[in-house]
């Protein structure tokens, strides 16, 4: 659907709305930070380098004070002496912010979670996760997916009041809208 | 020099009181040292020129808490310290186990009492405080005997066959 608004000046104008400027700008710079617990964190910095690149994404700005940064990756397990330092960081983060739980041990205890006396049983019980990628380690591409789908949740938010629209991820790559919902009621 | 020389050389100069069995015939033969001489032995172990074991490779605690079918000599349940020792002069091993009760004077609660061989090898501060936290064992005259992987406040010894784990720390549950 084009809103009436669009085409009517000259060439090289865009027209947009401001909601979608700023997810667009917010999405375009997720700065994650670095916070890597484990053997996790070799992914996450092989994400990083030049092969799968995380830049692309403008995601590749690790900044090592939580204050600048939008994205914790927790990357790896996650102790009992390190969730208060978890907890902290994250409530040093400035909002918007987001949290990727990235491997088994950060999703729900993996291997230590039997058997583990000092492992916290996923890191949901210490911070509030969005994204859940898991593996052990999950591999690049897995973390460049759960980075996307951070993007998907930027992207629904909303400005205004109204009902935000999160995305369906398929696993060709293509991402839908709910089946429920038709473009029509979008608008 | 072999693990059976060294053992006459501390029963000569010791006496079977002190240097209780050799145990042979496994992959890893070692002595058996009573709990109280233990310092003395390892200072001997650490200065005699026939012997100068001088590396610590290792100390350890373990835990029995019961026998394993399994295994062929039964044992009453008890905690151990084992020593893993090596000499770069003369090239030879030595390892030595230290029986204790799981509890001192049989009450729950209160960890069994080896004395510290930190003065002799200064890794074992680490070690000692290593197993400390983990299995339980008090190190007596040890310089600074504090938790060393766990948090300060953490309740128990993790490496107890019966320890329980916790079900709630500072607010995060744990099962």
């Amino acid at each position: 659907m084009t809103p009436w608004i669009e085409g009517r000046f000259e060439e090289n104008v865009i027209t947009t709305s401001l909601e979608q400027a700023m997810n667009w700008a917010r999405q375009s710079s997720i700065w994650p930070m670095t916070f890597g617990l484990a053997c996790c964190a070799i992914e996450m910095m092989a994400a990083g380098a030049s092969r799968y690149d995380m830049d692309r994404f403008g995601a590749g700005a690790f900044r090592a004070t939580p204050r600048q940064a939008d994205l914790m990756i927790v990357a790896g397990t996650v102790t009992y002496k390190m969730a208060s330092r978890v907890r902290r960081l994250y409530e040093q983060m400035p909002d918007p912010k987001y949290v990727i739980a990235m491997g088994a041990c950060t999703v729900g205890g993996g291997p230590y979670f039997k058997y583990g006396y000092h492992v916290v049983k996923g890191v949901d019980l210490v911070v509030p996760v969005d994204v859940y990628v898991p593996g052990c380690p999950p591999r690049p591409e897995a973390l460049l997916e759960g980075l996307m789908r951070i993007q998907d949740k930027i992207k629904a938010k909303k400005i205004t009041r109204g009902q935000e629209v999160m995305p369906v991820p398929h696993h060709t790559g293509r991402v839908g809208l709910p089946q429920s919902m038709s473009l029509a009621e979008l608008a | 020099m072999r693990i059976e020389d060294i053992h006459q050389r501390l029963v000569d100069r010791f006496g079977t009181e002190t240097i209780v069995t050799l145990k042979t015939g496994v992959k890893d033969p070692w002595i058996e040292v009573a709990c109280d001489r233990i310092a003395d032995v390892a200072a001997f172990l650490h200065d005699d020129a026939d012997l100068a074991l001088d590396a610590l490779n290792d100390l350890c605690g373990a835990d029995w808490l019961e026998t394993d079918p399994k295994k062929k000599t039964p044992c009453e349940p008890h905690v151990e310290v084992v020593y893993h020792l090596y000499s770069y002069t003369h090239k030879h091993h030595c390892k030595l186990k230290v029986k204790v009760p799981r509890w001192h004077d049989g009450q729950a609660g209160q960890l069994p009492r080896v004395p510290s061989v930190a003065h002799v090898w200064g890794i074992a501060d680490w070690h000692e405080r290593e197993a400390y936290d983990l299995v339980g064992i008090e190190f007596t005259d040890h310089p600074n005997l504090r938790r060393i992987l766990c948090p300060e406040d953490w309740e128990g010894h993790p490496m107890r066959k019966d320890y329980e784990f916790p079900l709630e720390y500072h607010g995060v549950r744990g099962k």
